[in-house]
């Protein structure tokens, strides 16, 4: 239920989660010092150039590989506001409807630097320079609902009546 | 209704989406805290038989960081008093200690916070990784929510040439599907060579099915579990078979005689090539552990190529049980000293470099032949450093020559 303005960090399939947070950094959940680590490995420059609002867009088989909420965590902490790829891995498609952050399913052509407009009340993507636009389906009902609730953890709160 | 095992497990048809209540839900001093954090945000008490807190991945502490990490979860452990508890010297990597312990067992519903949880699936358990805050909030509430995954059917008929493990099966598998080839899916394996294999490399089958992007990897237990549970399993349990026309999203054939020892070079479990057409790869480490082949007989194959040779010079050899278990096992058989007689370097159990924490950790420029389960860019170390995955066999061969090596092509 969201809209979101912002430049696009652009990266290829099967962007693994030891490539957005190399395992040397689990030593913190935090996701501010999390995110001074991420793409360390593959992208030094992402997190002294990330801004509030960037938008990262990824081929096929986005976070794939370990379990490490960590990986949601440092995107969210770098202020990323959305991930938009073509297919998720699934514990890192879980983790980020769990822990609040938005991830969009859909093919999208742009370079680095592109400025996307993301619409997921009406699930279109706007490329704001070319004006292509992009189709995209909503969450399955259950995930917008947890979603929507905030994350998993108010979401069981409410459902154990805490 | 005709339902798969992850079907009946789960209580939902593939697609579905559903909650449901976990027989377990373990988490590792690297997903703990987190896990511990939502537990309490959540606030209320958590339901402590089904919890398990095992330490494997930066312990014994391995800098000040992971040392203030791993003391604030014994802190969570000692505040609720959690029984099913593992320090590193009780225990080891913990998906090897959750089947040892008996919590893995056939019919199950088991989550973990750690991706390699699919282990289980080679006892017939629906199986597999989640985040921390789910397994906090699994801690509290006991249910979490599935999409019930459909299921790829993979037979392997006939009778597997020497040398040729679990691990083999599984890296040809996955050069052929592909890392996403799995994506969201579970495994069902059959087929005459899965049943004469032993219980290690059935798990070792199961162990990597995320490295295919599956969701578990499942065998439909026999006698062999049955009875490695017997004196083992915590409570009782129910085995779950596939029903007579269940509905498989995809069907893969292999056959077992065909099959070779082959390796996943770098930077993908999937980029596979048999070893012997690798011969020329030099290598600086072979590294013999974690949940995927860190088990005795791993320890027992590679011992046995090792006897009488010595490995390479230029290569250093490190070994690592995965379970105090395997370890004292190893002692007792006398193969820590064949691994140390033949110049390799022992280790205590732990995760280790498997995932680039200790133990092992590669210089930039070097590479490894590994018989752990990920070959990422800087997963064992420096950005510009490399993994080769293998079987122990193979993974014992190439550290006597200093190359990658077909273990059928040692004299
Ligand atoms: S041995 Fe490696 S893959 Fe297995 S749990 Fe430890 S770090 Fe993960």
């Amino acid at each position: 239920m969201a809209k979101f303005k912002g430049r696009v960090w652009r990266f290829g399939d099967n962007v693994d989660t030891d490539q957005i947070i190399p395992a040397e950094y689990l030593t913190t959940g935090n996701p501010a010092e999390l995110a001074e680590h991420a793409f360390a490995k593959v992208r030094p420059n992402f997190p002294s150039e990330v801004r509030k609002g960037d938008i990262i867009v990824g081929g096929c088989n986005f976070g794939s590989g370990s379990s490490r909420e960590h990986a949601p965590r440092a995107l969210m902490g770098a202020g990323i506001s959305c991930v938009v790829a073509g297919s998720f891995a699934r514990i890192f498609y879980r983790n980020s409807i769990n822990i609040g952050l938005p991830l969009i399913q859909c093919v999208v052509d742009v370079e680095d630097g592109a400025v996307l407009e993301v619409d997921t009340d009406n699930g279109i993507i706007l490329d704001a320079d070319s004006g292509k636009e992009y189709g995209f389906s909503p969450l399955p009902a259950f995930l917008q609902e947890l979603f929507d609730a905030g994350g998993l953890v108010n979401y069981v709160k409410r459902k154990m009546g805490v | 209704m005709s339902r798969t095992i992850s079907e009946k497990i789960l209580n939902g048809d593939a697609g579905e989406i559903v909650e449901r209540e976990v027989d377990y839900v373990m988490v590792n001093d690297v997903t703990g805290v987190p896990a511990f954090e939502a537990l309490e945000e959540i606030g209320t008490p958590p339901i402590l038989e089904k919890i398990v807190v095992i330490e494997d991945h930066y312990v014994p502490n391995k800098d000040i960081a992971s040392a203030m990490q791993a003391k604030r979860l014994r802190d969570y452990v000692r505040k609720y008093n959690i029984k099913h508890y593992y320090p590193v010297e009780k225990g080891g990597v913990c998906h090897q200690l959750m089947i040892e312990e008996g919590f893995a067992a056939p019919g199950r519903l088991i989550i973990g916070a750690d991706s390699h949880t699919c282990s289980y699936g080679a006892l017939g358990a629906f199986a597999t990784g989640v985040g921390s805050t789910e397994a906090g909030a699994a801690m509290a509430s006991g249910e979490i929510w599935f999409r019930v995954p459909g299921t790829q059917k993979i037979t392997v008929e006939g009778t597997l040439p020497k040398f040729v493990m679990g691990k083999d099966i599984i890296l040809t598998l996955i050069g052929d599907i592909g890392v996403d080839g799995s994506l969201y899916a579970a495994h069902e394996f059959y087929g005459s060579a899965i049943r004469a294999l032993n219980l290690s490399d059935r798990i070792t089958i199961s162990n990597m099915a995320i490295e295919a992007g599956g969701k578990a990897g499942i065998i439909p237990p026999d006698d062999k579990v049955f009875s490695y549970l017997d004196n083992r399993v915590i409570g009782s349990y129910k085995p779950v078979y596939a029903d007579e026309g269940a509905q498989y999203a995809d069907t893969f054939e292999y056959d077992a005689g065909s099959l070779v020892p082959m390796v996943a070079k770098p930077f993908l479990p999937s980029n596979t090539s048999p070893a012997s057409e690798l011969g020329g790869t030099a290598v600086d480490q072979a590294y013999l552990g974690s949940c995927t082949n860190g088990r005795i007989e791993d320890l027992r194959v590679a011992a046995q190529i090792l006897k009488g040779r010595r490995v390479h010079r230029d290569t250093r050899m490190i070994v690592v049980p995965a379970t105090r278990d395997v370890y004292m096992r190893a002692l007792d058989e006398g193969l820590i000293k064949a691994f140390i007689e033949a110049g390799a370097y022992i280790s205590g159990q732990t995760c280790g470099a498997c995932l680039g924490g200790y133990m092992g950790v590669l210089a930039e420029g070097e590479r490894c032949v590994s018989s752990t389960n990920r070959n990422f860019i800087g997963r064992m170390g420096h950005k510009d450093s490399e993994v080769y995955l293998a079987s122990p066999a193979t993974v014992a061969a190439s550290a006597v020559t200093g190359h990658i090596t077909d273990p059928n092509d040692l004299d």
